[in-house]
């Protein structure tokens, strides 16, 4: 089991635009966005290999994600400081590293 | 067993009478999915993995969740700074000590906060995640498409459809609940509350605005 | 590629405000994929992998309990708890009830 996880809050985040089959949990629209670690909520087993009835593990760190709206919608008809937050595994994240 | 008429007599939503224009698959219709059921339920039954009481039990705790869960707990957040301030730390732990029974769930309760600047709303686009130890079951259009797809791209225009129009200086704060977490809204109590019983606030306190497409109104 | 159950941003009409009061036989669905997550029979992820199976057409020809049911059937006779046969002549036996639903 993983016991540290790798983003703190504030980090920068990249999602991964991949391009996969299985049961996934991270929805389309985000992929490939840039958000900002909100929070990181815990260790859970993996949804996406119990979904095929296997075990889970390793546990993988979950974080709740915040986004811009008007980066994620580039045609978003909502206010500026309008935002979405959704709950990420870190297999799906990549770190931003600042240039 | 069969499904014993006393058991099918006892609970109640589809005795009254409402019928859904797009659920033709009236309480006396056979389809096919009721059959599925019906031959699933025996089946299991049978191979004695489940007991029709068990069936029957939970049934009832089914029905027993409602919205007047989250409301009291709305409530008691409004009249206990502390309780508020153990809610958002840790919902799952603060709900089991009102008495609400989590663990049924397997899930982690989160509870978000509206404030003059946020407003938070609710909605699972992968499949239909909701609170239901402290809402009951979601209503029909919380699962429905139009929902699921247009909270995420265009909250304010949902919100609209709901009744809700939020100025532009409170940020819209939606909340796609795509894992292990569910969420629960905490609306602002109303002005003009402060003289209300515990009891009073929760009686006020609507399902939606613990979803976050509604706020709470003041009463009258 | 987008699957068909992940809907967040696509477009859809107004939404519908109707309330369905859930009928007994759809809480049934929901009470027996409480127990048989509660004996650790069938995962919630394993449902929702087969909500994500059923092929977009059933997917949205049927009612949120409908698909759950239809999931829930597919995982058993996959997991081997219940059989083809034994499902297609309890279904039989049921339509030959002389009042199926007392």
């Amino acid at each position: 089991m993983v016991t540290q996880p790798a983003f703190k809050a504030g980090e920068r985040v990249h999602v991964r635009q991949v391009d996969s089959q299985g049961h996934i949990r991270t929805p389309h629209y985000i992929r490939g966005k840039t958000g900002v670690i909100e929070r990181f909520v815990g260790f859970f087993r993996n949804p996406e290999e119990l979904a095929y009835g296997r075990s889970g593990e390793p546990h993988r760190a979950l974080y709740r994600v915040r986004f811009v709206q008007s980066h994620v919608w580039p045609d978003y008809g909502g206010a500026a400081g309008d935002t979405i937050d959704i709950d990420i595994y870190e297999h799906w994240l990549q770190p931003v590293n600042p240039s | 067993m069969s499904h014993d008429p006393a058991d099918h007599h006892g609970h109640g939503d589809h005795a009254h009478g409402h019928r859904h224009p797009n659920q033709p698959d009236h309480d006396d219709t056979l389809t096919y999915y009721r059959k599925l059921e019906m031959a699933v339920r025996e089946l299991l039954i049978e191979k004695n993995i489940i007991s029709a009481d068990e069936v029957r039990k939970v049934v009832e705790n089914i029905e027993s969740r409602s919205p007047e869960g989250g409301a009291r707990v709305v409530a008691r957040a409004w009249s206990d700074p502390q309780f508020k301030q153990a809610l958002l730390e840790d919902a799952t732990a603060a709900c089991a000590s009102m008495g609400f029974e989590m663990a049924l769930y397997d899930v982690q309760l989160t509870v978000v906060e509206n404030t003059p600047d946020v407003h938070n709303m609710v909605v699972c686009t992968l499949c239909s995640c909701y609170p239901r130890m402290l809402l009951g079951l979601p209503p029909a259009w919380y699962k429905s498409r139009a929902y699921r797809s247009r909270a995420v791209r265009e909250p304010r225009a949902v919100l609209r459809e709901f009744g809700l129009e939020l100025p532009d200086t409170v940020s819209v704060r939606v909340h796609d609940s795509t894992a292990d977490l569910r969420y629960l809204v905490l609306p602002m109590r109303p002005e003009g509350t402060e003289d209300m019983s515990e009891a009073e606030l929760a009686a006020i306190v609507n399902r939606d605005s613990m979803i976050g497409t509604a706020v709470v109104a003041a009463p009258k | 590629m987008r699957a068909y159950h992940d809907l967040g941003g696509t477009p859809a009409g107004p939404i519908d405000h109707d309330e369905h009061a859930l009928q007994l036989w759809e809480k049934r669905i929901e009470a027996l994929l409480v127990l048989l997550t509660r004996k650790k029979i069938l995962r919630i992820d394993e449902n929702r992998r087969g909500l994500e199976s059923l092929g977009s057409e059933a997917y949205f020809a049927a009612s949120y309990a409908e698909r759950r049911m239809l999931s829930m059937s597919n995982n058993l006779i996959m997991k081997g708890v219940i059989s083809v046969e034994a499902l297609a002549a309890k279904i039989a036996e049921i339509e030959s009830r002389v009042d199926p639903l007392p």
